[in-house]
């Protein structure tokens, strides 16, 4: 691959980096504002001899990736709310068998067919617990073009090295606008695969492990693999076993929970700061556009910044020392309040967190966020 | 003469009694427990039917030549 | 019993019923396997949910047991990324034609090469015999005590119009031709369904006045009839009984074939 300077749009960049991420299969189905994704793909993947398959719906996308996903392929489908909503079911089903994938989820207004042109950050519990049971969750939340690149191949790393769906959580806006991109292949980070037996004998699907993660042949590799979606045996076969059935279940969130200090990735601005404002996607953009005015003006304000560029898993311990100086923690979000549960449950208890919603399909504008910040600064 | 040896596989068969019915000439038969039994295997025709029929891969028909 | 090596003898007895007729579309299918000479290592069995999508989980080939109706698109997905490999997909007629109704159709409109075998018994056997899209009308379910008021799918006409290029329907209580659809399904270019009539002698047995497994099974020795036979047949003689046999098989470019071409065409 070549050096890249040029002006892209966040779809773009998403469908170039799962290319660089060795995306073998992509299986989706049309909708506002995921659509553009597919298409780039549609074009790319063909060329070099990769499957693009568009579906009848979302419930046969998601379960077509954790079957090609199963049988060796790097895999991955675009989306928005509705169609988010309609692939949990499949989602579930990749966390039990333990299937690497990739959603991208890009954030519309909801609920139902809702606002499907307009920006929202509403689906972010929905990646934690979309679906049903206790299962894990990896959420991933670019603030760029050029994150829509890099997070897309580092979802693909951390699906593979973790052998779970991993959900890049993005929105319509930092999906559908054009920005400047720089790709250096030589800085991209190493491509994870998963591990894959080599010996056939005593093998077993769900047998083996490396640090909670099973070593699974692939279906077509004739070991005999038995998948299922019901609580299973080390052979792959269904169990209703007490003691079977809770260490599944317990090791599946455990293999990424105690992974959460690796994965977990913030970036801090003024940490010092005694007004943090936590966010994460689009909404970091306005909360980076409002501490750049801010520092122009001449620092006015004490504001500082922890952007989440992972929404989960969480390590309580990395956001409570990137926030412990604080003395009033603001989350701006545009939803009703989602992560801010999140940030009240890690620090609420010492220092106050308060909400800065916006719902209805707009953006928080910089100025909006400035006189939410103000308001609270001549209270304290 | 062809001798045919039906062979049951007792912890397969669930004793449904489909075998006994399809037999064209009732070599099987069940026991007042339902357990089936082989009642005459020298009129075995070899014809296969209670192996196709049986839901549970338990009978086997296994034809011996007839040299032995 | 043949094509024994192609089941899994650990998980043998199955969970089914005394005297359901799942494990003779199992035992067919085998020996179809069998006839064919494919080794195990060639064949991946995928299946929804349901009884008769057990199957797969009984086979000592590579295999996996998705959610119920969703077999066909993992199916679609593992043949695009193990083409050389036969994947065969088990089903019964309450996963495959309710939930899973809009991935069969698609399927059998893309062509797609896969072997899809319907286990039709005509019932919800796994949570306790309600009515399915094949419950004839008038006979009874847990879910329609006074008899269903809705007519069932002609599953044949359905998957013509849909697109499938190899279609045809058996029963249990005819083995040898059963051993020989499969074995034409399992060899044909393109999307290749056989739907296999059994019985569910504990749901839909009890609740229509069937006597007993086998009672249900001469039922159906009398009241299906070949496509041969039924050609001599007058309308009215036909118009009460099933009819089996080969209905469709046609050469039409699979997709496995056609995105072949797509690749060699761009990647020139």
């Amino acid at each position: 691959m070549k050096k890249i300077k040029d002006i892209w749009q966040g779809a773009e960049a998403c469908a170039y980096g799962a290319m660089k991420a060795g995306l073998d299969f992509f299986a989706g189905y049309p909708i506002t504002p995921s659509t553009e994704i597919a298409e780039y793909l549609s074009a790319m993947m063909p060329k070099k001899g990769k499957t693009f398959i568009q579906m009848e719906d979302e419930i046969a996308s998601i379960v077509a990736l954790a079957g090609a996903s199963m049988a060796g392929a790097k895999a991955m489908t675009s989306t928005s709310g509705p169609g988010y909503s309609l692939m949990q079911e499949g989602i579930g089903y990749a966390c039990m068998v333990e299937a690497p994938l990739v959603v991208c989820n890009v954030m519309r207004g909801g609920p139902s067919t809702g606002l499907p042109t307009k920006v929202s950050q509403g689906d972010v519990m929905q990646s934690r617990w979309g679906t049903h049971g206790d299962h894990p969750a990896i959420a991933i939340s670019p603030s760029s073009v050029q994150e829509m690149y890099s997070m897309t191949i580092e979802a693909f790393n951390l699906a593979e090295q973790y052998r779970t769906p991993v959900t890049l959580l993005t929105d319509e806006t930092i999906t559908h606008m054009r920005e400047k991109i720089e790709i250096d292949p030589d800085k991209d980070p190493p491509l994870v695969r998963r591990l894959c037996p080599t010996c056939r004998e005593n093998y077993l699907p769900y047998g083996t492990f490396v640090d909670d993660v099973p070593v699974i042949a692939n279906l077509g590799d004739g070991y005999g693999t038995s998948v299922t979606g019901l609580s299973h045996h080390d052979d792959g076969f269904q169990t209703a076993d007490y003691s079977i059935s809770r260490a599944l279940i317990e090791r599946l969130s455990r293999k990424v929970e105690k992974h959460s200090k690796e994965i977990f990735d913030i970036e801090v601005w003024n940490e010092k700061a005694s007004i943090m404002l936590v966010c994460y996607g689009i909404t970091s953009r306005s909360v980076k556009a409002l501490l750049a005015r801010n520092k122009e003006c001449g620092g006015g304000l004490d504001i500082g910044m922890v952007r989440l560029k992972t929404l989960f898993p969480i390590h309580e311990e990395t956001l409570w020392n990137s926030l412990a100086h604080a003395k009033h923690i603001m989350v701006p979000e545009l939803n009703l309040g989602q992560i801010v549960h999140e940030v009240k449950r890690i620090v609420g208890h010492q220092i106050p967190v308060s909400l800065i919603s916006k719902t209805g399909g707009e953006l928080i504008n910089p100025d909006e966020l400035c006189e939410e910040v103000v308001k609270i600064n001549h209270a304290r | 003469m062809k001798k045919n040896k039906i062979k049951i596989h007792k912890l397969r068969c669930k004793s449904c009694g489909i075998c006994v019915s399809f037999c064209p000439k009732k070599v099987l038969a069940q026991d007042e427990s339902q357990r089936l039994y082989v009642l005459d295997p020298s009129e075995c025709i070899g014809c296969n039917i209670c192996s196709q029929v049986c839901p549970d891969f338990a009978i086997e028909v296994i034809q011996e030549n007839e040299e032995n | 019993m043949q094509g024994e090596q192609y089941l899994n003898p650990k998980r043998i007895p199955t969970i089914w019923c005394p005297g359901c007729g799942n494990g003779i579309v199992v035992h067919a299918m085998m020996t179809a396997l069998d006839k064919l000479s494919v080794p195990s290592e060639d064949v991946i069995f995928v299946s929804g949910i349901g009884c008769s999508s057990r199957t797969a989980t009984y086979a000592a080939c590579d295999n996996i047991h998705t959610l119920h109706g969703r077999a066909l698109p993992v199916a679609t997905a593992i043949k695009l990324v193990r083409p050389d490999k036969k994947v065969i997909v088990m089903s019964g007629d309450g996963d495959s034609l309710a939930i899973g109704g809009n991935h069969l159709i698609h399927a059998a409109r893309r062509n797609i090469d896969l072997t899809l075998i319907i286990f039709n018994n005509s019932i919800y056997g796994m949570t306790g015999g309600q009515v399915s899209p094949l419950t004839p009308s008038g006979k009874r379910g847990t879910t329609a005590p006074y008899g269903s008021i809705e007519e069932q799918f002609d599953t044949v006409k359905l998957l013509e119009g849909a697109g499938a290029s190899y279609i045809a329907r058996s029963g249990v209580s005819f083995f040898q031709p059963t051993v020989k659809y499969m074995k034409n399904a399992v060899s044909h270019n393109g999307f290749a369904v056989v739907e296999v009539i059994t019985q569910c002698p504990i749901y839909y047995g009890r609740m229509n006045k069937h006597k007993s497994p086998a009672e249900m099974m001469q039922w159906q020795k009398e009241n299906m009839v070949s496509l041969e036979k039924a050609e001599k047949m007058t309308e009215e003689e036909r118009s009460s009984k099933i009819l089996m046999g080969e209905f469709v098989c046609k050469e039409k470019p699979s997709y496995i074939e056609k995105r072949a071409s797509m690749f060699k065409e761009l990647c020139k």
